[in-house]
């Protein structure tokens, strides 16, 4: 079983005015099978988790820790924390100019499975995952994330998911921009990722429309860059109803709140 | 000086005059062009045509001082089933049926049918050679080899080559360009009337190379020119390409690539001349960058000119440039210029553009597992995979994608 542990994380942005703290403290601890929905008003802080996690140079971790199953993932480079097993479906996949979509999964697959994936089976794979996702086939000769819509970046994100099945995925606002039966799409794509159980999902999000279709083991809401209050899905319910208002002005939950309890 | 009298018969009699130095010229078809290394004025630097190469690393191609003492080695070699594949065969023979290699003089009647030289190294090198190697293709030859080897580091050489086709002969020829010294030379290319050359050159110099070429090409009525250029070795490598129809029907592509490691610069110089009615040309090229700090600027020059004239209608014409910058501590130019004197034609456009293999597009290969030298290399794959795909002997191709891998790995990208 894997764990994901973060701890006391603080966060800074190099700015014109010096650095900015963003994340002031936060405490989380995903364990495979849960998934974690992280909601919060914008600003909060929440894709700064994500990117900090994944060891976006941007961000510059000031304190804190974070481990995948007791090992330093911010003592690894970028491509290792992949290797070692984390995902992060990004809000604005970037464009790459040139490298085929077809050339850049089997690159990824490459890397974090260790060898060049079978040519034959490996075809059969992405074409099932594609279908899988309602992908027109011919986006493997597409550039990466060039000129893709909104929808289709978040697919292509999804299947990228399919094919690299992470210990844990971080999902960044994976919700945004997609019209009612894209969400469906890619909603059903991520739980067939979290399927057996073996996964662990942070799933970001603005919204409550995208927990309806993922259902959450525990709800956090991210507030001035900590989590100001955990609980279960009716957390979420709740938030539906009266915004984040309540959070807007919160003192920090005690670290040892909700997510201990309810995982 | 009037652009009809350009277009005449005899280009190189009109408007000779010393210099070029001292004013802009206005438009490319005012180009001058003339065998006479002393009516071109000794580049200083400034001049539009020589702004951008570092004239002090020519070696003295330019100012008189070269001394052409050395030999530039040229080997032609067939391959294919009916000759003997891999074996390095001296002018003078055939290489394969289709295939004539003659080695002849300055006084050869078909010597200066290509085009005439544009600057003053061009003239320097035709003036100083005393062979040619011409190479005759006929009917549908199987693809042919010439090999120019460098006078080796410190000497200087020239060379001049030949390469012509004969009524609807189909052939595919390939040059390369290596060792090491300084070369001026000039590459004609003369199709005939229904033929088609595919024509590969390649530049894969040592590390101390120069050269600077000229090529004329000169595109008979209805004849097609499939060209790519590969520019991977060398100090300074300065190639001018220009493109000429004699006839309605002619079809050029251009494709080049470039890749300009630390301290290296490689320019390209392209002129297609539409003067005659109903021709076609596309040039696409591509070059990548990669500087290292403490070393000179890794250094892409690309200067693209086509010149519509008025009795060219029905012109079709494309023109595109673009650089992949990979590091810092590199510079790219590119300056296409597209004039035309008649608004009859069918297509004309051009495009640059210089893009950045920036942070966040490594951060997104990097964040799926892939380390940041294979993100780098897929990155200039794609990128060249284009022009590479244009190349159309299979060996040649992997060679070149090995060399462009070992660019990238040397350089520890």
């Amino acid at each position: 079983m894997s764990t994901l542990e973060i701890k006391d994380l603080h966060v800074s942005v190099a700015t014109e005015d010096g650095a900015k703290e963003i994340l002031k403290g936060v405490d989380l601890t995903i364990r495979a099978g849960e998934t974690h929905a992280v909601m919060g008003p914008n600003g909060s802080g929440k894709s700064t988790l994500a990117y900090a996690i994944a060891g976006h140079p941007k961000y510059e971790i000031t304190s804190g820790t974070v481990t995948l199953d007791g090992a330093d993932v911010l003592a690894m480079t970028v491509d290792e924390r992949a290797r070692a097993g984390l995902f992060l479906a990004m809000q604005y996949p970037v464009e790459v100019p040139g490298v085929s979509t077809s050339n850049f999964l089997r690159a990824a697959a490459t890397a974090v499975r260790g060898e060049a994936p079978k040519l034959r089976t490996w075809v059969k794979e992405v074409k099932a995952a594609m279908s899988d996702l309602d992908i027109d086939p011919a986006f493997g000769d597409r550039n990466v994330n060039e000129g893709f819509s909104g929808g289709e970046k978040k697919r292509h994100e999804v299947l990228q998911l399919a094919l690299l099945s992470p210990k844990f995925a971080i999902l960044d606002e994976t919700d945004s921009g997609l019209d009612v039966d894209a969400l469906r799409v890619v909603s059903e794509g991520v739980n067939r990722y979290r399927a057996g159980g073996e996964t662990g999902v942070l799933l970001i999000t603005h919204y409550t429309r995208i927990l309806q279709h993922i259902t959450p083991d525990v709800v956090h809401v991210f507030s001035g860059g900590r989590i100001v209050e955990s609980g279960g899905p009716e957390l979420a319910n709740e938030l539906e109803k009266t915004g984040y208002v309540r959070f807007a002005d919160v003192r920090p939950a005690e670290p040892t709140g909700g997510v201990e309890g309810a995982a | 000086m009037s652009s009809d009298q350009v277009a005449g018969l005899a280009p190189e009699l009109a408007g000779a005059k010393m210099g070029q130095g001292s004013k802009p010229l206005a438009s490319a078809s005012e180009r001058f062009t003339s065998y006479d290394v002393d009516a071109f004025e000794v580049p200083g630097g400034r001049e539009e045509n020589w702004r951008f190469t570092p004239t002090k690393r020519l070696r003295g191609l330019h100012d008189g001082t070269a001394t052409f003492e050395g030999t530039a080695t040229v080997s032609v070699r067939g391959s294919g089933s009916d000759v003997r594949s891999g074996a390095a065969v001296g002018p003078g023979v055939s290489v394969g049926s289709g295939v004539s290699v003659e080695t002849v003089t300055r006084g050869d009647a078909r010597i200066g049918e290509g085009g005439v030289p544009a600057d003053r190294v061009s003239a320097t090198a035709w003036s100083s050679f005393t062979e040619a190697t011409l190479l005759t293709l006929t009917g549908t030859p199987s693809p042919v080899t010439v090999t120019v080897t460098g006078p080796g580091e410190g000497s200087t050489a020239v060379a001049h080559l030949q390469i012509r086709t004969t009524p609807h002969a189909q052939a595919t020829v390939v040059v390369e360009f290596r060792g090491s010294g300084a070369v001026a030379d000039n590459l004609e290319v003369v199709l005939a009337d229904g033929s088609m050359l595919t024509l590969v050159v390649t530049e894969e110099w040592a590390d101390d190379g120069v050269h600077v070429s000229a090529q004329h090409l000169s595109i008979g009525r209805d004849a097609t020119l499939r060209a790519t250029s590969v520019a991977l070795g060398g100090d300074l490598v300065r190639i001018s390409p220009t493109v000429k129809y004699r006839g309605p029907g002619g079809d050029a592509e251009l494709a080049g690539l470039g890749f300009a490691d630390a301290g290296q610069h490689l320019e390209q110089r392209l002129l297609v001349d539409h003067a005659v009615p109903s021709c076609r040309s596309d040039v696409v090229y591509k070059n990548a960058l990669q500087g290292a700090k403490g070393v000179t600027d890794a250094h892409t020059v690309w200067v693209g000119d086509v010149l519509i004239r008025a009795a060219a209608e029905h012109t079709q014409t494309f023109e595109l440039n673009r650089n992949l910058v990979l590091t810092e501590h590199a510079r790219a130019d590119s300056v296409p210029n597209l004039e035309i004197e008649t608004g009859e034609i069918a297509g004309a456009g051009h495009a640059s553009a210089t893009g950045r293999f920036d942070d966040e597009q490594l951060f997104y290969l990097q964040s799926r597992g892939i380390p940041s030298d294979v993100a780098r290399r897929l990155v200039v794959r794609g990128f060249f995979g284009e022009i590479l795909n244009k190349i159309t002997v299979p060996e040649l191709r992997e060679r070149l994608e090995a060399a462009i891998e070992v660019e990238l790995a040397v350089t520890g990208a």
